[in-house]
């Protein structure tokens, strides 16, 4: 069986997208906010392949093809952006000062967690770049000596965890500017929390696909110095 | 346009972002370069939004199933994880909380100051 599904590249494909719409189908029916279709699709296909005794490397074999997908639909995320330009242009300050606060925030709070539970100088690099796009995250994990599979979990647990909650903190902490909220969702979730984003609004959506490109490369810039502090 | 020309042009800037990220030593992935390569050529005029904005609503739409293949990979990398598993998780859940918190308000304070200077 797994020696078919292996050879199958639409088995990974198929399994992805139809859970994924499974998600969405409980959504629309309970409107819970734990009923995240990004997460039922991840649950759904992790306790298919564990049921039915699938290896990873078989469901991977297909499902790679819809991640090759991403840095294309990443750059479209540009499109949005430049619908929004006027928008950008008049709160350019606030923007660059509210992620520039966000990036600091994160390298900082992850630096005092790891001084609260004495991280080695390996974890502590690890979870450096856990609020920043996959790719960035990778690159700067692998150079400052951290163990990157493990940074690949935190980047991804951080998006989906962002995705499901970042409303929610955004009420809480009565944030409202449309411009604020889609900073907020995509300093702190990267791209995944980027697609709630685009949910919530076009304005949203917009500011939470710049964060992708300014957060990342603005953690580029200033994590050597973090990294040394531990 | 033609729904083939507009992915015609959406992958031909992905192609020459990898050649960028193939001639620049930074830890910059591929996407980024794309991102602010596309941005560039439309607000240039090289590049009109009618031109790519069918093929690009479409991969913003499918984009949330593309994260599932590598999520899915915690099956496999979670035993990395457990050794430090509820330091891990305490850390992603406070830096979440706090990254959102810090960013919108600063982002809303300094909008809401210069809204009132304005007046």
């Amino acid at each position: 069986m797994n020696e078919f599904l292996f050879n199958s590249w639409t088995f990974g494909i198929v399994i992805s997208i139809v859970s994924y719409q499974f998600g969405i189908f409980l959504k629309k029916k309970y409107k819970s906010p734990l009923l995240n279709p990004l997460l039922v699709s991840i649950t759904c296909v992790i306790l298919f392949l564990v049921a039915f005794d699938v290896d990873y490397e078989s469901y991977y074999n297909g499902a790679k093809y819809l991640g090759y997908l991403l840095t294309p639909a990443t750059i479209c995320l540009a499109i949005p952006l430049y619908e929004q330009l006027d928008l950008l242009k008049k709160h350019l300050k606030a923007i660059l000062l509210g992620v520039s606060a966000g990036v600091l925030a994160s390298l900082s709070s992850v630096y005092l967690l790891a001084l609260l539970f004495h991280f080695s100088h390996e974890q502590y690099v690890t979870f450096l770049p856990k609020s920043i796009t996959t790719a960035i995250g990778i690159s700067i994990s692998e150079e400052l000596g951290g163990f990157v599979t493990v940074s690949v979990v935190a980047i991804i647990i951080t998006g989906i965890l962002g995705n499901i909650a970042a409303e929610k903190i955004c009420s809480i902490c009565r944030i409202q500017e449309p411009v604020a909220k889609g900073l907020a969702i995509g300093t702190s979730s990267h791209a995944i929390g980027t697609v709630k984003a685009m949910e919530m609004g076009k304005v949203e959506g917009a500011m939470s696909s710049l964060t992708i490109a300014m957060a990342g490369i603005f953690t580029v810039f200033i994590v050597t110095f973090f990294s040394d502090l531990l | 346009m033609k729904i083939l020309e507009q992915f015609s042009i959406l992958f031909a800037i992905t192609f020459f972002a990898e050649v960028i990220k193939h001639l620049l030593p930074f830890p910059i992935p591929a996407s980024i370069y794309g991102m602010l390569l596309l941005f560039s050529v439309l607000c240039l005029g090289w590049v009109k939004l009618g031109n790519i904005q069918k093929a690009g609503g479409f991969f913003i739409e499918i984009m949330p199933i593309m994260f599932i293949p590598a999520a899915v990979g915690l099956l496999v990398s979670f035993q990395q994880l457990e050794a430090m598993f509820i330091p891990a998780v305490i850390t992603v859940i406070v830096t979440t909380f706090v990254v959102s918190a810090v960013t919108g308000i600063v982002t809303q304070w300094v909008i809401r100051y210069e809204r009132r200077r304005e007046k």
